[in-house]
């Protein structure tokens, strides 16, 4: 097994996790309905929770503590996709980019209940159920406001505009994916990615939303490699704020 | 979490005398046995206004308090912070729902409420007029603001109207785990590094009088509440919140060698109560009157979640597309 190919894997979804939990979070207290605050809030929870159980899975293979790794490292070490990390803006955004990256989560956990690393399939088989909920509630969500009002419909149709070069680089591949696929570990970026447009596409069909042309779409990728936009540093600082005072104290 | 020392509305004897003595007087009996009250009941108008202002402002104190404590979510440190504290507001914010939905049966709605509370026209905790400076100061409130709001939940949880009992006792069970993580958290600055223990220190110095303020006003100053004890609106006078605080929660803020700063705490052990410096109850009525450190930006940032919210509310609303979903 070529452990590197499989960190890389882990850290790339951890990462994703960790740093769209954190965003999530961010509606705490500021939700467009109190439903909606406690929603977003347990889809926050069960991210970052769900980090966590990834890089502790990290660390049984060498890496550094769960804490180490998510509160000391700086932007170019993390290797989530640059969607996550964007600023929660609107609420239209915010939930275009929850549906867009949890439609994609779920048929990856769904995928990796079949990974031939078992404690990955092990995880995934706990964690897909939670997703049910995710895409369930994202899904909701994206018919209800996709088909209410002139500027419910408006306003998503924007983001999703906006939002989907970003969504296309959640399936950068890895520069270890052949192996990935060969190992079975995982089938690799682009079935999940045509398994992701077709179930994007069932719902937003069901709406007065329309997709744009994947094919003349430029997708936004480096995020993989530790290429970031300005916002994930900035993030990462007020994240470790206290951390950092004193990194060997027990808080 | 929860503003204890409620303002009530000054009660006027026309109030009462103006009710129908037979059905106040069934009213009354019901109370004294023990009789929860129920939405679909009589009940006399005093009794509706008083529940309403009073449930309002525990919902209120709900979603304002999960402010200060809402901005340490992204700066809590490691994972075990971070996931407890996201699941502790969370749980506030679900408080509010739950005492909205209390207050709804009364006859207000929550659109109405939460204009209200944007408005400045009626109140919330004014400990949360206070700023966060530092993860100590959410600390504190993890721990102490929601003890004392024990205190005064659990006392009311005993009063007569149903719908409010029955979110109280589902809230207290909440707040039992807070309270948990909170002296937990508290344990860890302590036993932690001189930065650590200085950090809650400094927190303790900061906080000790609004958590006074805490209970509401002196029983010497405060207004005449018999009438909403005899209804078991009220269950027990802001001084006797207070002492119960201080008799559960000094003790443990000694044990773990902090000092509070008040020179004069003690307990007077022939008359079994707290002798404490009196706390500034004329702050107390500047910052409830909205002049205190963090009132504009408390209100400011609920009122942009609301406006930012408007246009998904009314799509909601919208009869257009009327989506169900099986659960399962």
């Amino acid at each position: 097994m070529n452990d590197l190919a499989l960190k890389e894997l882990l850290y790339k979804m951890a990462d994703d996790l960790l740093i769209l939990g954190h965003r999530n979070s961010e509606w705490t207290g500021m939700g467009p309905l109190l439903e909606e605050d406690i929603a977003f809030s347990s889809m926050a929870q069960d991210k970052v929770g769900q980090s966590l159980a990834l890089y502790t899975m990290l660390h049984q293979l060498g890496e550094q503590t769960p804490d180490t790794v998510a509160f000391t490292r700086n932007a170019n070490q993390f290797h989530n996709c640059v969607l996550v990390e964007l600023p929660n803006q609107e609420y239209d955004f915010s939930l275009v980019r929850h549906f867009l990256f949890d439609t994609a989560d779920s048929l990856r956990w769904n995928i990796l209940t079949k990974s031939s690393y078992e404690p990955l399939a092990q995880l995934a088989g706990k964690i897909k159920g939670e997703l049910r909920y995710h895409t369930l509630h994202a899904n909701t969500w994206v018919k209800q406001l996709g088909s209410a009002t002139e500027e419910s419909i408006s306003r998503l149709q924007k983001s999703i505009n906006i939002v989907m070069p970003y969504a296309l680089g959640i399936f950068e591949e890895s520069p270890y994916e052949t192996h990935i696929i060969d190992k079975g570990i995982f089938e690799g970026e682009k079935v999940l990615m045509e398994k992701w447009q077709a179930k994007v596409t069932e719902v937003i069909s069901q709406t007065q939303l329309h997709l744009p042309d994947w094919k003349i779409l430029t997708p936004v990728l480096g995020g993989r490699k530790g290429k970031h936009s300005e916002h994930l540093q900035p993030m990462l600082e007020e994240m470790s704020e206290v951390f950092r005072i004193d990194p060997t104290a027990e808080w | 979490m929860y503003g204890g020392g409620n303002t009530f509305e000054d009660v006027k004897t026309d109030d009462v005398v103006l009710e129908d003595p037979n059905r106040l007087a069934v009213f009354e009996a019901r109370i004294a046995r023990g009789e929860k009250i129920e939405p679909a009941d009589w009940m006399p108008e005093l009794y509706r206004k008083q529940l309403i202002r009073m449930i309002e402002q525990h919902g209120h104190s709900e979603i304002i308090g999960a402010l200060p404590e809402g901005t340490w979510i992204t700066r809590a440190p490691g994972f075990k912070r971070k996931m407890a504290l996201m699941a502790k507001v969370q749980d506030e914010v679900g408080h509010a729902q739950l005492l909205y939905s209390a207050a709804e049966t009364l006859g207000k709605s929550r659109e109405q409420m939460i204009d209200d509370l944007i408005t400045g026209k009626s109140k919330y905790s004014n400990i949360f007029n206070y700023p966060t400076f530092t993860w100590a100061d959410c600390c504190f409130i993890s721990w102490l603001v929601d003890a004392g709001a024990i205190v005064n939940q659990l006392a009311n949880a005993k009063g007569s109207y149903g719908p409010y009992c029955r979110a109280l006792d589902r809230i207290c069970a909440e707040e039992s785990f807070h309270l948990k993580y909170g002296h937990h958290c508290v344990i860890y600055l302590a036993a932690g590094t001189a930065k650590q223990r200085e950090m809650f220190q400094e927190a303790l110095n900061r906080w000790w009088p609004p958590m006074m303020h805490f209970f509401g006003p002196s029983d010497k100053i405060s207004t005449h509440t018999e009438v909403l004890m005899r209804w078991k609106v009220k269950m027990g006078t802001n001084d006797e919140m207070r002492n119960q605080f201080l008799d559960m929660y000094v003790s443990k803020i000694w044990e773990l060698g902090f000092i509070i700063p008040d020179p004069k705490l003690k307990k007077n052990t022939e008359t079994n109560t707290w002798e404490y410096t009196e706390p500034d109850w004329e702050e107390f009525k500047r910052v409830i009157n909205g002049d205190g450190p963090c009132n504009k930006e408390r209100l400011e940032v609920r009122r942009i979640a609301e406006e930012r919210g408007r246009w998904v509310r009314k799509a909601l609303a919208s009869p257009k597309m009327a989506y169900v979903t099986p659960l399962a």
